[in-house]
């Protein structure tokens, strides 16, 4: 506390002053651990990834500490290794254009089937909305492994659903499913489904459905009440849903591994790879970071999303 | 119930029969899961007669059997120590007033739900590869700690919702009868935050139980937790060893998440 | 003896900075059942929460027989409160809500049982000491709270709208219950509520609050007959203001004349204009219908509404705005006035306030 310009304060701000710096001790002791603990095990390694991502590769995985802009070159570019021209990277291109594709496509398909089942339970009676609500949660909450294992074993070659289709005779050789893009779809949408029904139905069951009456009043059709007064008030759930379902499946690492096998790489397996045969250590420190960055730029679009449809009921 | 057969205002044409599918299509694969853990047959699709087998194999299976323990203790100690950390960060959130920085605080606590894991666990990876270098040490806690990391905002998050939902004046007039902060604490407000500490610790120990990504960058040699084990697995010829495992720790997961969801519900 | 100096709070900074007392100045004596009254906003509960120690003042000084209150942490003051929503612990008996102070003291477990039995006796809950908070009713929580607060036997009892959650009659009933608990223990109360009646009811004095500042402060005849500002007339009971000029002024006597041109005395408030118009206040149960020709104030009966307990005449007077006269009924007097009768209003010498503003 520098000294103030009165040369007697009264004593009662020094009083105040004396427990503000009480409380603000208190509080750094009652943050430390936390944040002692996530600055050294989630946020402070961050910075050695960029740091890493502007180094050169050592020859068995590490780093040579010499600076070099080649990592980040070698996300989008490549220079042909006989003729020496610059051209764009089509492997890695392909690989990011793949995980956006799949990742909005799984988006699509959750919210197809996640709308509808939140509406469904949100017009539960009360009572029992919490025990369909349990339902969905208990999904989300078991290991993913095993819920993609589960997939897996559904539709691979020896799996239930070929083995139905051959019983029934409607086919003679099993479909290949396993390691297709179709796959990686059922597989993430089956994953991540639950992350779209919460926020939606979060939303809708604060909905008041003396509106659709008022709309059905004012002779909308049932397509038309759901068009323009359950959708646009279920707005801010299908926007934070269709987030949640967006930004794992864009860093999905265990499912595309599972499912996808090697020809159906997703940016998360593209970036391990990096550490084990590829081993390109600053290639995969920049690739994690441009996933982290594209990751963040969701996230702001969200926030700026739901902030607008917030001001915009206010004001 | 009283319901209005000629027009149910609530009721979209088709909408129920997503939702029923959905929630067949949400349980169906992880059912036949089940059901063929207790399959006599080698193969996992055909279904040859109930037996236990796959369940002893695994209980005897030696690499299963360390893979659990290190799994167990892994997952109780990250959820404990994330915990702990968790019940001072959330009263430092809440039960103090606004402060300069209490938004990076926030965004640090919640930065594991942000980040993709891999790029966590690619940060991880590199940093714990230069401490093992410096110190030699290539003991479990490197994951315990890594695990606690991303278990906080998970025992956060409930804590503080159960923080902010309680009578800020039973603490006062604790305070007022002459109990010390320390007291206020022990006597008022930790009996009333028990449930809330309860759901945060178990959810952080099913995290840290079905953690894969970051157990696989951070582990060293030998230090298989159940899942990464069984990632390995799959790369192998599939028996119903895994399925057996696999329902072993669902209903874990289930267990511990039921108890969640009552606890956390609030009180009527 | 509680001396509260200078007391000032301000809430925030800058633009939206908000002064919740603005110096407040008042002594509360020893056994006193003192009352802050005012409407809500004015700043009573700050001023009660100053005392308890939640609230650090911006200036001033609070001391209790001399001793710096402020300095003291909340758990080191010898007051205890009786909280609006009475902030029963619900994890713990009634027993153990109201031992919990004296344990935190550290008082031997003997003497905590023997305090808390004399306790549950003393508020007539014995028979419910085990019972969770949760399984007794209002009323019986309103006394678990008073108990609790009364059994480390505190030098200051403060009280926070303890009865606004209680139905009328059980209203009542604590009334009387709490003057009795006040008497019986000797411990100076200190009570915040916006009904008037309530403060009317119990006190001993009653500070009168607006936007931060005290108004006035004196026993409830004083602030009910001789309300020294417009606020207080206006916030206390129903009042007739008139235009007046004052006359001439001695003390408290007051010489003024009446819009109609009738003088009369009048009592004048401490500090207010010396001469020039003045407003005058009058209880409406304090003045009186005269014949035509009579009275003071002559006029038209505009209104007579019927109360049950009373009745209402309004008069329109001539030299302008309207009076209002309340009379006791009674069975034996019929009223036989009606609307458009010519009266006049009449009041004692005396009676009359002269408002400081």
């Amino acid at each position: 506390m520098a000294g103030t310009a009165s040369a007697r304060p009264a004593p009662a701000r020094d009083l105040a002053a004396a427990r503000r710096r009480e409380e603000r001790r208190t509080r750094a002791l009652l943050l430390a651990p936390a944040m002692a603990i996530l600055i050294f095990a989630a946020s402070g390694p961050l910075l050695i990834v960029l740091a890493y991502s502007f180094l050169t590769p050592g020859d068995y995985g590490g780093v040579v500490w010499e600076f070099s802009l080649k990592a980040w070159f070698n996300v989008f570019a490549e220079r042909d290794f006989f003729t020496g021209e610059i051209e764009l990277a089509d492997a890695h291109l392909s690989i990011f254009w793949r995980s956006i594709k799949l990742s909005a496509m799984t988006t699509a398909l959750c919210l197809l089937i996640g709308f509808p089942t939140a509406y469904f339970i949100a017009t539960r009676p009360r009572k029992t909305r919490d025990f369909w609500m349990l339902l969905v949660i208990i999904p989300f909450w078991t290991n993913l492994l095993i819920r993609t294992f589960a997939i897996m074993e559904l539709i691979r070659n020896e799996g239930t659903v070929n083995s139905f289709l051959i019983w029934t005779g409607l086919i003679d050789t099993p479909i290949q499913m396993m390691f297709t893009e179709f796959a990686l779809l059922v597989g993430m949408a089956y994953v991540y489904l639950p992350l779209m029904i919460l926020p939606v139905y979060a939303a809708l069951e604060r909905f008041d459905f003396r509106l659709v009456e008022a709309g059905y009043d004012l002779y909308a059709g049932r397509w038309q009440v759901l068009r323009r007064i359950v959708l646009p008030l279920a707005k801010p759930g299908v926007v934070a849903g269709s987030i949640l379902v967006f930004v794992p499946c864009l860093g999905a690492y265990v499912t595309p591994r599972v499912l996808g096998g090697g020809k159906n790489m997703m940016l998360g397996n593209f970036i391990e790879l990096q550490f084990g045969q590829g081993r390109n250590w600053p290639l995969g420190a920049a690739l994690a970071l441009t996933l982290l960055v594209i990751v963040m730029a969701a996230l702001i679009v969200y926030v700026r999303a739901v902030g607008r449809e917030e001001g915009g009921r206010h004001g | 119930m009283a319901r209005r057969r000629g027009f149910d205002v609530t009721r979209l044409p088709g909408f129920a029969t997503i939702a029923i599918l959905c929630f067949v299509l949400l349980y169906a694969p992880i059912v036949l899961l089940v059901i063929f853990s207790f399959n006599e047959s080698v193969s996992v699709s055909e279904w040859q007669g109930l037996s236990l087998r796959w369940y002893r194999s695994a209980l005897e299976n030696e690499q299963v059997q360390a893979a659990t323990v290190r799994s167990v203790v892994i997952a109780s100690a990250a959820s404990l120590i994330a915990t702990a950390a968790a019940v001072g960060a959330a009263l430092a959130t809440t039960r103090t007033r606004p402060w300069r920085g209490q938004t990076l605080a926030f965004a640090l606590v919640n930065q594991p739900l942000m980040v993709p894991e891999v790029v966590t666990a690619v940060a991880l990876l590199f940093f714990f590869s230069m401490i093992k270098v410096a110190t030699g040490y290539t003991g479990l806690w490197y994951l315990i700690v890594a695990h606690a990391a991303f278990c906080i905002p998970f025992a956060y998050l409930p804590v503080r919702a159960r923080l902010q939902g309680m009578d800020l004046t039973l603490e006062q007039a604790a305070a007022d009868l002459y109990a010390t902060p320390w007291q206020v604490f022990r006597r008022v407000t930790l009996p009333q935050l028990w449930p809330g500490i309860l759901a945060g610790a178990m959810l952080a120990f099913v995290i840290s139980l079905d953690d894969v990504v970051i157990t696989e960058f951070v582990k060293s040699a030998g230090q298989d937790t159940l899942p990464t084990y069984m990632l390995g697995q799959l790369r192998r010829a599939v028996t119903p060893e895994i399925n057996a495992i696999s329902t072993a720790l669902l209903v874990v997961s289930v267990v511990l998440v039921m108890a969640f969801f009552f606890l956390s519900r609030p009180r009527t | 003896m509680i001396e509260i100096d200078r007391v000032t709070k301000v809430f925030g900074a800058g633009a939206e900075a908000f002064r919740a007392l603005d110096a407040v100045n008042v002594t509360i004596r020893q056994n006193e059942f003192f009352t802050l009254l005012g409407p809500s906003g004015c700043g009573k509960t700050t001023l009660l929460r100053v005392m308890a120690g939640f609230v650090d003042p911006t200036e001033g000084a609070v001391t209790l027989e001399g001793d710096d209150l402020l300095r003291l942490a909340p758990y080191e003051r010898p007051v205890n409160t009786v909280f609006q929503s009475y902030a029963l612990f619900p994890h713990m008996t009634v027993a153990e809500n109201i031992g919990f102070g004296l344990e935190m003291q550290g008082r031997p477990r003997d003497e905590v049982r023997r305090t808390v039995g004399e306790m549950l006796e003393l508020v007539r809950m014995s028979e419910l000491a085990d019972r969770r908070t949760s399984e007794i009713s209002g009323g019986q929580q309103q006394r678990v709270a008073l108990a609790r607060a009364l059994a480390p036997r505190p030098r200051v009892l403060l009280l926070d709208e303890p009865l606004s959650a209680l139905d009328f009659k059980l209203r009542k009933d604590m009334q009387l219950e709490l003057k009795r608990l006040q008497s019986e223990t000797g411990i100076t109360f200190i009570f915040v509520t916006h009904d008037q009646e309530e403060a009317l009811t119990m006190s001993d004095r009653i500070a009168v609050m607006n936007e931060g500042a005290i108004r006035q402060i004196g026993s409830p005849r004083d602030i009910y007959d001789h309300p020294a500002e417009r606020f207080v007339a206006d916030f206390i009971g129903d009042t007739n203001f008139l235009e007046a000029e004052l006359l001439s002024k001695e003390e408290a006597r007051a010489e003024v004349r009446l819009a109609s041109g009738a003088a009369v005395t009048a009592r004048a408030a401490e500090g207010g204009a010396e001469a020039g118009a003045v407003t005058l206040a009058i209880r409406p149960e304090h003045a009186d219908l005269a014949p035509e020709g009579e009275g003071l104030l002559p006029g038209r009966l505009s209104d007579v509404v019927y109360f049950g307990t009373d009745t209402h005449f309004h008069v329109d007077l001539d030299a302008g705005g309207r009076f209002v006269v309340r009379r006791q009924n009674t069975p034996d007097r019929a009223e036989a006035r009606a609307p458009g009768e010519r009266v006049a209003v009449r009041f004692g010498a005396r009676v009359g306030q002269v408002l400081r503003d």
